[in-house]
């Protein structure tokens, strides 16, 4: 049923992205399409992919920006962006979808794409704002992040891989999973402490991934260890510095 | 957005398909049209050939055309699986109305009740395609309430311009047809204007900072690729049509859409009836198709998906 379901748990997995620490290495992605190109989604196919052409299905896209204040001075940034599906508490990609296909789970808030029933009409990628689904085309069916509902329940996996392929690939930990509904649960009290944000709230989508903006950069010389500005050496320090044929040619140079 | 040719050749077709039916129902009812089993049996068979051509056209873009008849189980969510619905539902009252029309040969009473409830159901599916678009708050020049008026207005239009050319096939022609035509086709021009007007007056909503929300930092722009070829996502939501080439296909299209078959039924009117007119009639319904064929390409290919932020676009 491609309604919202009305009666949840209360329980909201998703993703925190700290976007101060992703370096945008790609391992997420990487490890993202080794897992679901065997995992629930198998397979996610490639085109051409020996080739110079080479495209296929990723669920997970690592984007980088440059932010630039304007103002002229330091401050200016480059940002890497992973993106992936948000699981959208109003997931209009599930609510367009005629044939009851796309599902967003009443237990942990998780939406899924049933292979099975989908007919792919590709509504429901026209109805999300973030990119996050992929058409296969081999498959003839719609393919999207499934929070690796099939690891993160898996009592075969050792605890700690319990976890989505791409926060347990993250090298710099910028990748954090858990119940978003859940006030005590780390990852909200990351977002409450770093003022975690939704991606175009306006849209009205209420997407449960948080991404976590970059940290304040010390912006100014006097935040940090280097000097102010640079003096000319003298006196014991300039004759440390040199012999007497450098002391000569400063001399010389600055007469 | 990508226009797939599937869905171009669909909406157009079954708009017209629709358009027709609910003419032929609504003024069959009150008697306006030839009463000749032959004239309704060609005016149905046509209207229902344009939906199922439209509506089988529709299933080619699927990944999964044989899965089709699941699109009908999520009316209660979904605008495109109302829309299916209603494609079906529509077939029984307007077959019905037909079969009594060509075979019963009669219009009247329970039968006119029933065209009035078919003319309704034709209605209700056009209006489902464009709602299928316009509730699509990721696509500002879709989610614009001009959009499901000028999908019936142009249904509606292009559906009295078959009609009159029945009319005048079968020597039946009349002033009030074709005045409806001229009437139905200014509307369609003027919802069309509206449209455009709306959409270029629009400001853009958001930026790559309001995509990332990174906005508060600076001004955002795309710095790396996140990939090196394009994938889905850009290939289905990233083609947009260059300005300089939208004003000249808006200009084909009006012309053609509108202005040529306005032109032509006025001409029709003149002539009164006769081989010529029916010519007239003929090409004024051929070239409104071809130019809401642009129309509906247009319609896709000026539309900008709010995901295009985050592969380099600068508003949308």
């Amino acid at each position: 049923m491609t309604s919202l379901p009305q009666t949840t748990t209360g329980k909201k997995l998703g993703l925190v992205i700290d976007l101060d620490t992703c370096v945008g290495c790609q391992a997420c992605a990487v490890s993202c399409k080794e897992w679901n190109t065997t995992g629930y989604s198998a397979p996610l196919t490639d085109h051409n992919p020996y080739a110079a052409e080479a495209h296929g299905v990723w669920l997970n896209r690592i984007h980088s920006y440059e932010v630039n204040p304007g103002s002229g001075d330091s401050g200016g940034m480059t940002v890497n962006f992973p993106r992936s599906c948000l699981h959208c508490e109003e997931a209009a990609c599930v609510t367009v979808c005629p044939t009851g296909a796309s599902y967003k789970r009443a237990e942990d808030g998780i939406v899924l794409v049933n292979p099975d029933t989908c007919i792919g009409c590709k509504l429901c990628s026209w109805a999300c704002p973030y990119g996050a689904r992929e058409y296969d085309e081999d498959d003839g069916v719609m393919k999207k992040c499934t929070l690796c509902v099939d690891r993160i329940y898996n009592e075969n996996l050792e605890p700690e891989d319990r976890q989505p392929a791409c926060v347990r690939a993250c090298p710099t930990g910028a990748r954090h999973f858990g119940d978003l509904g859940d006030p005590e649960s780390a990852v909200s009290g990351l977002v409450r402490a770093r003022g975690g944000f939704d991606l175009m709230p306006g849209l009205g989508y209420r997407p449960v991934n948080k991404y976590l903006p970059p940290r304040e950069r010390r912006a100014s010389p006097k935040d940090s260890a280097a000097p102010a500005e640079l003096v000319a050496m003298s006196g014991a320090d300039s004759a440390a510095a040199g012999d007497g044929v450098f002391r000569w040619l400063d001399r010389i140079l600055t007469r | 957005m990508h226009p797939a040719y599937s869905v171009l050749i669909f909406t157009t077709a079954s708009g017209a398909g629709y358009g027709l039916m609910m003419l032929l129902c609504l003024f069959g009812a009150v008697g306006a049209l030839p009463v000749s089993p032959w004239f309704g049996a060609v005016g149905f068979g046509l209207s229902f050939a344009l939906v199922t051509a439209g509506l089988l056209a529709s299933t080619f873009h699927l990944g999964h055309p044989e899965r089709a008849w699941r699109a009908v189980t999520q009316w209660r969510s979904s605008w495109l699986s109302r829309e299916g619905c209603m494609a079906l539902i529509t077939y029984v009252p307007s077959g019905l109305f037909a079969i009594a029309w060509v075979f019963l040969e009669t219009q009247g009473g329970v039968w006119a009740a029933l065209a009035t409830l078919g003319a309704a159901c034709a209605f209700l599916t056009v209006y489902c395609t464009g709602m299928i678009y316009q509730s699509l708050k990721t696509i500002p020049q879709w989610h614009n309430e001009w959009v499901t008026p000028v999908y019936v207005i142009l249904g509606l239009a292009s559906g009295a311009l078959w009609l009159n050319l029945l009319l005048q096939a079968f020597g039946a022609g009349r002033d009030l047809f074709g005045w409806m035509v001229v009437v139905l086709l200014l509307a369609g021009l003027l919802a069309k204007f509206g449209y455009w007007h709306s959409i270029d007056t629009a400001k853009p909503l958001r930026n790559p900072g309001h995509a990332t929300g990174l906005g508060r930092l600076g001004r955002v722009r795309q710095w790396e690729t996140a990939h090196t070829q394009a994938n889905y996502v850009q290939r289905e939501m990233g083609f947009h049509v260059a300005r300089r080439h939208a004003h000249k296909l808006r200009v084909y299209a009006m012309l053609a859409a509108f202005i040529v078959p306005l032109l032509l039924s006025l001409v029709t009117i003149g002539l009164g009836g006769g081989v010529l007119a029916t010519i007239l009639a003929g090409v004024a319904a051929v070239v409104s198709i071809l130019g809401l064929l642009v129309e509906r390409w247009l319609f896709f290919a000026e539309a900008q998906h709010v995901v295009t932020l985050y592969y380099g676009a600068e508003s949308a």
